[in-house]
């Protein structure tokens, strides 16, 4: 117990020690940065999103759909609504999501042809997000607290972070490495390594542009690197702080999809 | 001939009109009505594996057109939704009316839909315990498209949005009930004559059509309190099926029923667990000793769905039907076989998706401890492109005794395919 306590004490003290000026930021501290800039800028948003799915005979399947976020607080719980245009037999289905921080999220498909509400399971965020190389996680993002961090590089444009999972079997990863914009704390490219210590895949921000003073990815790709494959997400129709109330994502505009998910 | 060939003209037509053409189409409509169009063509066809009965060797051979639209009116949305059907088993072709429907919102808490609509709530896995609106178990069973499963109702639901509680009314003026199991295309159990009952012998019943005397209603009460959702439901109306005799005409009729139901929903243990109860009240059988009624019954229902795998999702429920008054029940029919007091049900959910999501392989089974008889659900369905889908399934039925409910069905096994242009 007074081993404990000293332990406190020691680690409060810490914050009184005054940290050289030109030292890097905690590599924690960038961690979080960078999950405020992708996944929590402004207060709201929404995006028109576009899918090409090309599978590794270099077949392709299009998806498209109107995605709104909010956020409860930065950094903490947030609402998604996914509202399905394309191809024409998901069309006008919603998908939504309560991204909880201390729990699993919850999830609701609604399906408009039995007028259907159904709650999904969302134990394994590592799957794949309408039959795309993206994974849920990649959409909603991954909670910094998952993974320890070590910052592993720095050079003049990027910070790189490779990140080793808490719970090592709750993943399919063994890590990932992720090259961090130094000026907007924008991922810039994520590597993951599996178990056998092969780089399988690979996740970059092909474009970006700066849209309400946020930095903004606009055109996305990830790639199977060992069976092949790859999915590019383009973003348009991009706005922020739109004001969407929390009632848009209950029951209600399941059956009645708000102005906002349509247009 | 000619006459149920029409879908199948209208089929050629869709598959050589060039997509850009509809493309424009589509644009045209959404650019200056702001009216979005959806539209699919399908071919489906299924045989019975062992034929004993007087029934047709197909169990579905029909091709269908669907066309949806749906017009923004700022103020309110028009929804439209409708098929031709050129049927071969039928030997016709016909239309089907599935949406035609206006919502708006008279207030900021309050949804209106007036129309034909499909209606849907509780919490079961195709089991239903307070949700009465149709059903069409002729469809399922045949294997059409689970969407056919709910019949539309025509009604005025009406949505209000309390900060504390949500509640839905709807008032359906006539009473059409579900599409229930005759013999014209399955054959079944005929309790009044102790035999299977086929195209010779099939179900006469009366209609309850008198408008306003043959009303439903049914309402729900619901709240979520962080991630769990409560309901309760009141439904008053009639048996969707019909569970009652006319003892002079011997025809089937629809008895009075009321229904008083909860259910919740919540996540548990990583999963998705469900609860749901309802008592049955047979208000023409109050004492359970009419042998021409069904009984009173509590149903009640409790189920659990996991991941089991990366795309791979598993979901068990169990089912109960507790007759009430079972004694009565007994005397009233005297010697002759009757249903048991406890109707025991189990199903269960295996889905999983394979090839980037495209493949789906799924079973669903119904199986019954109490009643010795099993209903199984094999389907695969591949996605060729994002246009074109095809699908291949099963209805198994497998039972001890030719009374029982999945039983009766045993010799309308059947297996089908089909093709889905869908745009």
């Amino acid at each position: 117990m007074k081993t404990t306590i000293a332990i406190l004490l020691l680690a409060g003290l810490q914050f009184l020690v005054p940290t050289s000026g030109e030292s890097a930021p905690d590599v924690n501290q960038i961690i979080e940065k960078t999950n405020h800039a992708a996944y929590y800028a402004g207060d709201d948003g929404k995006a028109q999103v576009s899918m090409r799915i090309i599978d590794a005979q270099g077949r392709e399947r299009t998806r498209e759909f109107n995605i709104l976020r909010r956020d409860s607080s930065d950094g903490g719980k947030q609402q998604f609504y996914v509202y399905f245009k394309k191809p024409s037999d998901v069309r006008k289905m919603v998908f939504m999501v309560h991204k909880n921080i201390d729990r699993d999220d919850d999830r609701w498909l609604y399906l408009p042809a039995l007028s259907l509400v159904k709650r999904i399971a969302a134990s394994d965020k590592r799957t794949s997000f309408v039959g795309s190389h993206f994974f849920y996680e990649d959409v909603s993002g991954r909670p910094p607290k998952d993974d320890t961090h070590e910052l592993i590089e720095e050079n003049d444009t990027y910070y790189v972070i490779k990140n080793t999972p808490k719970v090592a079997d709750s993943v399919e990863f063994a890590s990932y490495t992720v090259w961090i914009d130094k000026a907007t704390f924008m991922p810039k490219k994520a590597e993951y390594i599996n178990k056998n210590g092969e780089k399988y895949r690979l996740v970059e921000a092909l474009e970006t542009q700066t849209i309400q003073g946020f930095p903004t990815v606009i055109k996305s790709r990830v790639a199977d690197l060992l069976d092949g494959g790859e999915t590019i997400s383009e973003f348009s129709n991009i706005s922020y702080n739109i004001g969407l109330a929390e009632d848009i994502f209950t029951e209600r505009y399941l059956h009645k999809p708000p102005d906002e998910a349509r247009r | 001939m000619i006459k149920f060939s029409l879908p199948i003209v209208v089929f050629l037509l869709f598959c050589i009109t060039p997509q850009q053409v509809l493309a424009t189409l589509r644009d045209t409509l959404y650019d200056d009505y702001r009216t979005d169009f959806y539209s699919f063509v399908e071919v489906r066809n299924g045989w019975r594996v062992d034929r004993n009965q007087d029934e047709k060797d197909a169990s579905i051979a029909e091709s269908r057109l669907q066309v949806a639209l749906s017009t923004d009116l700022s103020k309110a949305i028009v929804k439209f939704k409708g098929d031709l059907v050129g049927d071969l088993v039928e030997e016709e072709s016909r239309a089907e009316l599935r949406d035609l429907s206006i919502s708006f919102s008279p207030l900021n808490n309050v949804d209106v839909i007036a129309g034909r609509q499909i209606i849907t709530w509780g919490t079961g896995d195709l089991v239903f315990i307070n949700d009465l609106f149709a059903k069409d178990w002729e469809s399922f069973f045949i294997g059409r498209d689970t969407e056919y499963l709910k019949a539309p109702s025509d009604a005025l639901k009406t949505s209000i949005f309390f900060d504390a509680v949500n509640l839905d009314l709807v008032y359906m003026p006539v009473f059409h009930g579900s599409q229930f199991i005759d013999g014209t295309r399955i054959s079944y159990w005929n309790n009044l004559s102790s035999k299977t009952g086929d195209r010779s012998l099939t179900v006469l019943d009366e209609d309850r059509n008198r408008f306003g005397n043959d009303s439903e209603f049914a309402a729900r009460l619901s709240k979520n309190i962080s991630a769990t959702e409560l309901a309760l439901y009141i439904y008053s109306g009639f048996w969707q099926t019909p569970e009652g005799v006319n003892s002079t005409t011997w025809n089937l009729i629809y008895p009075r029923l009321s229904v008083y139901g909860l259910s919740l929903r919540a996540p548990l243990l990583g999963g998705i667990a469900n609860f749901e109860t309802g008592y049955y009240d047979s208000r023409q059988d109050p004492d359970g000793d009419n042998g021409f009624v069904r009984n009173s019954e509590i149903r009640f229902l409790v189920g659990f769905e996991h991941e089991l795998g990366t795309d791979f999702t598993g979901a068990f429920q169990y089912y109960l039907e507790l007759k009430q008054d079972y004694d009565a029940y007994e005397r009233s029919f005297s010697g002759v076989k009757s249903d048991d007091e406890y109707r025991h049900l189990l199903t269960a959910r295996l889905t999983k998706l394979l090839m980037n999501q495209n493949l789906s392989l799924s079973l669903f089974s119904y199986y019954s401890p109490s009643d010795h008889d099993a209903y199984l659900r094999p389907k695969a369905n591949y996605k060729l492109t994002d246009q074109w889908a095809l699908e291949a399934g099963g209805n198994i039925f497998i039972g001890k005794d030719d009374q029982t409910f999945f039983g009766q069905f045993e010799d309308n096994t059947n297996i089908y395919t089909s093709l889905r242009w869908s745009y």
